[in-house]
């Protein structure tokens, strides 16, 4: 802390480009719908992807009410019950959580953390929200057409697929291609736009690695979409092929309702292997912005700098490389080359070394720091637990000859609810109690807040964990219901009991956190432009709610990287990236 | 310290919840008692892990949460830790993996005395085959498949002709003998699940799959599609039945052949109309 010009420091270059231009909205349309700041972009992203996911919440309360309560229920038969579970897992996975951390997170945190004023192509960054809308638009419009959305299940194998004993042959499949087609289209509008701004456009001083560990995660996450999800583009166009021409690309020769089909020749693993392709980085595309954002959650509310930030770093990086060359670890029971066990199940055990290294990393944050048990460090606390529990299962399902017995049970349906449902969205929420202060300038309410942690934790803790040992017993996913099988005793099906009424509960919890939402938009505690006293920039704002441009008449310049708290000798605990060495204030006599 | 309290508590429920569930895998039927023991293994590694790191969590937020005055440490990294930890990882994976893999091994390598029986998925329901007198099973495409030929087999294949065809009913194996179960589906994705077998695949339309067992003691079990196949999915359903050598046989003489079920001439017939579709 030694008070020396900033000029002459090391890593602030001079400015090389003038800043940029702006478009300026002249009109309430440009400014609020068609605007091209990507902070209303953000908001656009996470409230169409919070209106898409409350069907999918609705959807598991209909699939655990007949999971429960089986015949008491008349209104859900089998063809509903497997559109339910197809519409749910598609919707979390891509619609809302996809969606959320890279349109609606990326969208609001990369420029502002990055210290840019706007997305570097803001037209093109409008547009990919407009094809999202489109997309989750014909998703949705799937419930009302005739046969109703598909039931193939969300990972739509063919050859069930597209043939007429899957609910939702007739429409419902088409419009799922069509759907998945048009997000990727505006997904890759939005993703080019993320990386070219992380790698381009970060203000003087704005090293890769001061870069906040959240601008990492989600700049890797969408690199790797943007590799990923080709994939299941082509997946889908040539499956929608088959089911509209008549082609075959997935389709062997076989019987269609005891009719010989027209198929022949096409391969069903095929699909298999691009959708997985696709599907297995998809996990890291949702993990890896929640493994960003938890770290800086827990960094600012220890008031302790993030542990090992190289390392931590080069996880997230690892990971995204790593997680390329794992996808056939969900097929080992597919009937593929069977020596192909060996190669996926030693890559998927490796990917558990730098997971592992994460979760010490923040855990160790903890150690000595002085933890603020707010509201985003309750769910960061959450996070981590959950995140260890399922991880911990993924080396069961991961080590090929243990998936054998326990594929296709609730084995796996609660080990990737807790991996890549529960964990992340305890992220989500800890994120969202973290930054509404800055996209409203009111803090939410924290006494709701704490409620609607304890039940969601506590409760998705209850659904989940005992759902393992289902799958242990042998309960198989995927069934309306369970029927006369004597190896399931009734127990187990007071179990389902218990979990359906534990998700209902921690279902209607969620409406507690949308009252809050809207009840502090008007009613919250104002909060000031920096109520964490956070390092980072996008709390720096010279105005909260961030105005148009960000920054006002001149850049941010940074001096430091994203986690100087309780820097000793300084007089506060937080020094945040823009202030310069000469202005740190020292506690008298402590400077060295 | 109440938050610490609960997190503690998540950790300990965990684990007493795995000691006392009523919830466990079904008594096992055949030799894969390895994979079992794999689990076991496995459950120990990582029941160590999460206790440690949640127990690691709780102590932290019980010694150093905020209190009036308390700074928190400078430390951004340890290399030395950070390597230790990491090298700790890798062996605790290395041990779960190697188990595995060589279980793996043993799980695709098929004994030489296996005999094979067949297993067809058909939405919704299950047909077996059994070779007949001369040991081997004759050859099958969709194409030929018709009323009296649910199975699709070649007629003009020799070794067809003796072939055990079970059509609607279950399906028997001798305990103590190794048996290689090949599977084939003709219209949709299925998957021949017997929990208390362990070992499961998928039957895929276009290829045949397998997997290998060897019964290790006599009853009744259940037979499950876990593979969603469509709108009755979970009606798939079938029975095996594992014998005594003695049983075995007797059941064995009652079933019909591919011959008896389906005389030549009606079958010629049938494929040819088939084929002019």
């Amino acid at each position: 802390m030694v008070d020396i010009p900033y000029e002459g420091i090391p890593g602030i270059p001079p400015a090389e480009v003038p800043d940029v231009e702006l478009y300026h909205p002249r009109s309430w349309w440009t400014r609020y719908v068609f605007s091209q700041d990507a902070k209303v972009i953000a908001i656009q992203y996470s409230l169409t992807a919070t209106a898409i996911g409350l069907v999918a919440l609705v959807l598991s309360w209909l699939m655990r009410l007949q999971l429960g309560f089986p015949g008491t229920f008349s209104f859900i038969d089998a063809n509903q019950y497997l559109q339910f579970i197809t519409m749910h897992g598609m919707i979390m996975v891509i619609y809302l959580l996809t969606a959320l951390f890279l349109g609606g997170f990326g969208n609001y945190l990369i420029p502002l953390m990055v210290g840019a004023r706007d997305m570097v192509f803001p037209y093109v960054n409008m547009l990919s929200y407009w094809v999202y809308l489109l997309a989750v638009l014909v998703l949705a419009s799937t419930f009302f057409v005739p046969g109703g959305p598909t039931g193939a299940g969300w990972t739509l194998y063919p050859p069930q697929a597209i043939l007429s004993g899957t609910p939702g042959q007739d429409w419902g499949i088409i419009l799922m291609m069509s759907s998945l087609i048009l997000f990727i289209i505006g997904f890759t509008m939005g993703g080019l736009n993320y990386v070219v701004t992380v790698l381009q456009a970060r203000t003087r001083g704005m090293t890769l690695m001061r870069l906040p560990l959240t601008v990492w995660g989600i700049f890797t996450a969408t690199v790797m979409a943007l590799l990923a999800f080709p994939a299941l583009f082509v997946a889908s166009v040539m499956l929608l092929l088959d089911r509209l021409l008549g082609t075959s690309f997935f389709m062997p020769s076989l019987v269609e309702m005891g009719t010989l089909s027209k198929y022949g020749g096409g391969s069903p693993l095929l699909f298999q292997h691009l959708f997985w392709f696709f599907g297995h980085p998809e996990v890291y595309i949702v993990a890896l912005p929640a493994f960003g954002i938890v770290s800086d959650l827990i960094s600012t509310h220890a008031r302790k700098n993030i542990f090992g930030y190289r390392m931590m770093v080069w996880a997230i990086v690892a990971i995204g490389a790593l997680s390329f060359i794992v996808w056939a670890h969900h097929m080992y029971v597919s009937g593929m080359f069977p020596q192909f066990g060996y190669f996926f199940a030693t890559t998927t055990l490796i990917i558990a070394i730098p997971t592992a290294i994460k979760v010490y990393n923040w855990v160790l944050t903890l150690w000595r720091g002085d933890i603020h048990l707010t509201v985003p460090m309750l769910f960061a606390l959450g996070f981590i637990i959950t995140f260890v529990n399922g991880g911990l299962t993924g080396l069961f399902l991961g080590n090929v000859v243990v998936d054998v017995p326990l594929s296709d049970t609730m084995f796996v349906v609660a080990h990737f609810h807790m991996v890549m449902g529960v964990a992340p969205i305890m992220v989500v929420l800890g994120a969202i109690y973290h930054w509404y202060p800055k996209v409203t300038g009111r803090m939410l309410n924290e006494a709701l807040g704490k409620f609607h942690f304890w039940v969601t934790f506590l409760g998705a803790y209850l659904i989940f964990f005992p759902m393992h040992y289902l799958g242990l017993l042998g309960v198989p996913r995927r069934y309306f219901e369970l029927g006369d099988a004597t190896f399931i005793p009734s127990s187990a099906h007071s179990l389902n009991a218990f979990i359906s009424v534990v998700a209902l509960t921690v279902g209607f919890s969620q409406m507690v956190f949308l009252f809050n939402l809207a009840w502090s938009l008007f009613k919250g505690e104002a909060s000031g432009g920096n109520p964490w006293r956070a390092t980072t920039l996008e709390w720096q704002t010279p105005e909260t709610p961030p105005g148009h441009g960000n920054w006002g008449k001149e850049l941010p310049v940074v001096y430091r990287w994203a986690y100087d708290y309780s820097v000793p000798g300084a007089a506060e605990d937080f020094i945040p990236q823009n202030q310069p060495p000469r202005a740190t204030q020292l506690i008298q006599g402590a400077a060295s | 310290m109440a938050v610490a309290l609960i997190l503690l508590l998540v950790a300990i429920g965990s684990v007493l919840f795995h000691l006392y569930s009523p919830w466990w895998w079904t008594p096992i039927a055949t030799n894969w008692a390895y994979i079992d023991h794999t689990i076991n293994i496995t459950f120990w590694i990582t029941g160590f892990v999460f206790v440690a790191v949640i127990a690691f969590m709780a102590y932290c937020v019980f010694r150093f949460h905020h209190k009036e005055g308390r700074r928190a440490d400078y430390n951004p990294e340890n290399k030395r830790l950070e390597w230790w930890l990491s090298v700790g990882t890798g062996v605790g994976v290395a041990a779960m993996l190697a188990p595995g893999l060589v279980v793996w091994h043993q799980f695709v390598t098929v004994p030489a005395d296996a005999t094979e029986v067949e297993v067809m998925g058909q939405q919704w329901q299950w047909s077996f085959r059994l070779p007949g007198k001369d040991g081997q099973l004759g050859t099958s495409d969709v194409r030929n498949i018709a009323s009296d030929n649910p199975m699709g087999l070649n007629h003009d294949d020799q070794h067809a002709q003796d072939d055990v065809v079970i059509e609607n009913g279950d399906l028997h194996l001798q305990v103590g003998k190794p048996v290689k179960v090949l599977l084939r589906s003709v219209d949709v994705l299925h998957d021949f699940y017997v929990p208390e077998f362990r070992a499961k695949m998928d039957m895929v339309p276009g290829m045949v799959t397998y997997f290998w067992i060897t019964p290790i003691r006599t009853g009744t079990f259940d037979v499950l599609c876990a593979e969603l196949c469509g709108a009755a999915h979970y009606q798939m359903r079938a029975k095996v039945i594992v014998d005594e050598e003695r049983e075995y046989h007797a059941w064995l003489e009652q079933q019909k052949t591919f011959a008896e079920l389906s005389p030549a001439k009606a079958v010629v017939k049938a494929t040819f109309q088939s084929g002019g579709n």
